[in-house]
């Protein structure tokens, strides 16, 4: 395969405050032919009953990806651009152990066809040079796939954000939330 | 009688609205295209670019138009599903003919032709020309628009054309006619970038025109305050600085008010007022009792806020003000849009980088649709149809005499009315759905069923089209060239990327066929959609909706040319106004008063509780087209009725219990959403949905005196719950299914596999 276009210095970066619920990047992201019309990223009313606040989450392809780690299939593997794939399905055994580790909740398991789905970051559009189709159709700039000083300069009351605390376990990972201006880590408890 | 010829159910069963849904695999042949064809939505006046990638003449997917400048690839869930309307199994193949007690069959094109014209001149003959009428859309292109104006007035002979805009834009129209003399967004979006308050007063944006909001949020980047006027927290008031959770139809208050601070405390631009407007002393007299107090009496929102408001607006250097039907659909939507404008007026900031104002536009062509003669009172170039000059000019266009170009008719609700009235006994309709779209449904199907004769033009059989006793299959979107208007002032180019399929014709063809049989042909001799534009073009040269200067050759250039463009060498016109040199009579932008005055429906011991209604992201307007595709219907499948906590605790009302909701029109039944984003005396309920779903059972037919908007916005009823609740929607039906629920179990493609 060729990968050469894969742009290394282009980052994804969740912006929640612009996030308006429209779930147009599920849609988009469902068309893609390796993904049988079943969306990898996945938009969530926090609470209806009291607000309009949705929650979006993609795949945050960890440094140290424990989907990977609890992978008994070793179905899991993290590419050379830092991509953590989607499992292997000639390995994937179903045993949902990434989907119960991963501190982002974001691989599912297909019941029916009995494997793991996530996020690959739009791997044969990002390796062709292209932007991930969620960041691309986003109509609000949520999602926003490009280089780190294109979007410091785009968003100056923001910082990315890529580290994250959950519990005792320290997680950093290739996409960015973008947070306050001063933020350094997300601590979720 | 242009009753159903059977049962509602059993029409629902053979025509639909179906879900449809892409297959697992995608479409055959979405690969390896034989056309990428760069286009544009169908839906909102946003008109987003869009490339739809075309194999053996079916739409089978699309891909972002990153270059296109407004949106750069941006999409919302409908754009991102609207492709899915092509080869949709609801579609209309061949024309269709009522036939009672059996439904409608398929008939050949002639005879349609053949039923249609001599059931005109049947009924023009023993009642009068005008006792047959047009309603028509502004989802149609300019061409088509123009086309419909001219067959309207030349080939039917009727003075009774108008649009369903009239539900949609006119109360913009008519107070930014009133107040600069063109009716257009003074700028375009990019003038949203740098300006130091944003203030969207009635408008659900994010909802309605999800990609416009990352034009809001750039200006929000570069510290703009966004002020945010709106009865509920939508997403967008959500994430606003400051929202202002207004009273229904209390509007015009508020802006008064705004208006009262900004004379009390000098925040005015007195060089502009006095140099470029008109009609200041008198506004502002209007406005002198309209304290704080009043206004948070009146409009239910705190003064604190109000007074915050005025503040921000009047202090600041550069602005952006917007609104939409939020403030247009009321029996005052005129009088709600010239307020806005006077706070614009009062402070100078238009006709400069930064400084803006503008209605967002809502249908597609809403725009262009509402330039070229497609209104009763209108002929092209946004000319009046009862002025001489425009006359003369206009007749002189098409080749005929000034005495032969028919005279204003009735707007679109009053066109239901005088049927209902026995006065108006013949219909052809295109691209509108009034059944559903407009107030008060019982009335508009009793004013159906006593047509004596009823043509709709449609792609799919809508819910009024199945009323008729012929429909004519025609075209979508991408089966025409063509250009529409943006909510920007800015012409672009509609591609045709696929055939009609069947024996469907486009919407020209049935047109220009029709125009011939009526023995008007002589005037309808147009090769193809350019030609089209190119009289269009002549026709608008010298109106203020100037197109002369604007070729189908310099739009694909520059992707898209603003209007005014009057002449070949002429750049274009992104903002209006720079020269301070307005299109009024005396060159001046026009303060008018605007005393606040009561919707026309207040809430009483009987009706004590507020109704408005409006949209959800995933559906457009009537929803003929969204309510058949699969997963925008999923994702909100139902109208549900928005109600506070306090509000539902009063009436004992449970989260999904149904509820009937009663006006005095009518009584229709809904799950209760309880959500505390919406004020506590006010319920909502969304209007994409037919027959009982249809919340327009219960909005009435009160009218602005000017616009003749109905009141779509404000409605008083009472709550009813029932001792039935509604079952929970299903959860995540995607991850359970792994897909929707009309396909069976997937086949997970080879691609697949792991790929690094």
């Amino acid at each position: 395969m060729n990968t050469t276009q894969f742009n290394q210095n282009e980052e994804f970066f969740i912006d929640p405050q612009r996030c308006i619920g429209c779930h147009a990047c599920e849609m988009a992201c469902a068309e893609c032919e390796t993904n049988g019309q079943t969306p990898m990223i996945h938009v969530d009313y926090v609470d209806r009953a009291t607000t309009v606040q949705t929650s979006t989450q993609v795949c945050m392809h960890c440094e140290d990806p424990t989907c990977a780690k609890v992978c008994p299939a070793d179905a899991i593997t993290k590419d050379e651009f830092g991509v953590v794939h989607s499992a292997n399905t000639a390995r994937c055994i179903a045993c949902a152990n990434c989907v119960m580790a991963c501190p982002f909740g974001v691989p599912k398991k297909n019941q029916e066809t009995q494997l793991m789905m996530k996020c690959n970051l739009c791997y044969d559009r990002t390796s062709a040079g292209k932007r991930p189709m969620c960041a691309t159709v986003c109509p609000t700039g949520a999602l926003w796939y490009g280089t780190r000083e294109k979007m410091r300069q785009l968003r100056p009351n923001s910082d990315p954000v890529n580290n994250f605390q959950f519990g005792m376990q320290m997680v950093k990972t290739k996409v960015n939330f973008m947070m306050p201006k001063g933020a350094t880590i997300l601590v979720v408890d | 009688m242009a009753t159903l010829p059977i049962a509602q159910e059993r029409l629902a069963a053979e025509f639909g609205p179906h879900k449809n849904y892409a297959p697992r695999e995608g479409f055959p042949g979405r690969d390896e295209p034989d056309d990428v064809v760069k286009t544009h939505c169908c839906f909102c006046g946003m008109q987003c670019g869009i490339q739809l990638l075309v194999k053996d003449n079916r739409v089978v997917g699309f891909e972002p138009w990153e270059e296109f400048p407004f949106n750069e690839g941006r999409l919302c869930p409908k754009g991102v599903q609207r492709y899915l309307q092509n080869n949709h199994p609801d579609r209309l193949l061949a024309p269709l003919e009522r036939v009672e007690g059996v439904g409608f069959r398929p008939i050949d094109w002639d005879r349609a032709m053949e039923r249609t014209v001599s059931e005109i001149q049947r009924i023009q003959e023993k009642y009068g020309r005008d006792a047959f009428a047009m309603l028509s859309g502004v989802s149609l292109t300019n061409e088509k628009s123009y086309l419909v104006g001219k067959f309207a007035r030349i080939a039917l002979k009727t003075r009774n054309l108008d649009y369903n805009g009239r539900l949609c834009m006119v109360s913009a129209g008519a107070g930014n006619k009133k107040a600069f003399g063109i009716d257009r967004t003074s700028n375009n979006f990019s003038d949203l970038k740098h300006a130091e308050v944003v203030m969207i007063c009635g408008t659900n944006v994010s909802e309605t025109f999800p990609t416009l909001t990352h034009w809001i949020w750039q200006a929000r980047d570069n510290g703009a305050k966004l002020i945010v006027v709106d009865p509920r927290t939508t997403p967008i008031a959500r994430l606003a600085d400051l929202h202002l959770p207004v009273r229904p139809g209390r509007d015009s208050a508020l802006y008064g008010a705004i208006l009262h601070q900004l004379i009390k405390h000098d925040w005015l631009d007195h060089e502009f007022i006095a140099n470029h407007t008109s009609g200041f002393e008198e506004t502002a007299a209007v406005v002198k009792d309209y304290d704080l107090e009043w206004a948070e009496n009146v409009t239910g929102i705190a003064k604190d806020k109000i007074m915050l408001a005025a503040e921000w607006w009047g202090k600041a250097a550069t602005s952006f003000l917007l609104h939409a039907r939020g403030i247009e659909h009321h029996s005052k939507g005129v009088e709600n849009v010239i307020a806005c404008i006077n706070l614009v007026l009062a402070t100078g900031r238009i006709g400069r980088p930064y400084c803006g104002y503008g209605t967002i536009t809502g249908q597609g062509n809403g725009q262009g649709g509402r330039e070229h003669g497609h209104k009763c009172d209108q002929l092209p170039g946004n000319r009046d149809i009862e002025n001489p000059e425009h006359r003369q000019y206009i007749a002189s266009v098409w080749g005929i005499e000034e005495k032969d170009l028919p005279h204003k008719g009735l707007t679109a609700y009053e066109i239901i009315q005088a049927i209902h009235r026995g006065e108006i006994k013949g219909l052809i309709t295109i691209c509108f759905n009034p059944l559903v779209s407009l107030p008060n449904n019982t009335y508009v199907r009793e004013a159906l069923e006593k047509l004596e004769y009823y043509v709709a033009i449609d792609f799919f059989l809508n819910e009024t089209a199945q009323h008729a006793n012929l429909v004519l299959a025609s075209s979508l979107h991408e089966e025409e060239d063509g250009t529409v208007t943006t909510a920007e002032g800015r012409v672009v180019r509609i591609r045709r990327a696929v055939k009609p399929p069947g024996n469907a014709r486009t919407d020209t063809e049935i047109i220009l066929e029709i125009a011939r049989r009526l023995g008007a042909g002589k005037y309808f001799s147009f090769e193809n959609s350019e030609a089209i534009f190119n009289e269009l073009r002549v026709a608008s040269k010298g109106g203020t909706a100037d197109y002369y200067g604007i070729t189908y050759e310099k739009i694909e250039k520059n992707m898209g040319v603003f209007w005014p463009c009057p002449t070949l060498d002429h750049p274009g016109t992104p903002r209006l106004w720079e020269d301070k040199k307005f299109k009024t009579p005396d060159g001046k932008a026009h303060f008018n008063p605007v005393p606040h005055r009561d919707p026309m429906e207040i809430t009483d011991a009987e009706y004590p509780v507020i109704l408005t209604t409006g949209r959800v992201v995933s559906q457009y307007l009537s929803g003929t087209q969204t309510r058949r595709i699969g997963k925008l219907v999923d994702q909100y499948p139902e109208p549900l009725l928005e109600i506070h906590p306090t509000l539902a605790a009063k009436y004992g009302i449970t989260d999904r219990q149904i509820v009937a909701v009663i006006s005095r029109r009518a009584r229709a039944e809904f799950p209760a959403q309880i959500v505390e984003t919406i004020r506590e005396d006010t319920v909502f309920v969304p209007y994409h949905w037919a027959g009982k779903q249809s919340i327009n059972q219960l909005t009435s037919g009160h009218l602005d005196p000017i616009s003749k908007i109905p009141e779509f916005k404000v409605s008083a009823v009472r709550l009813e719950p029932t001792n039935r609740r509604a079952p929970l929607p299903p959860l995540e039906p995607n991850q359970s299914s792994g897909g929707s629920p009309a396909h069976p179990a997937p086949q997970l493609p080879p691609t697949h596999a792991f790929r690094g």
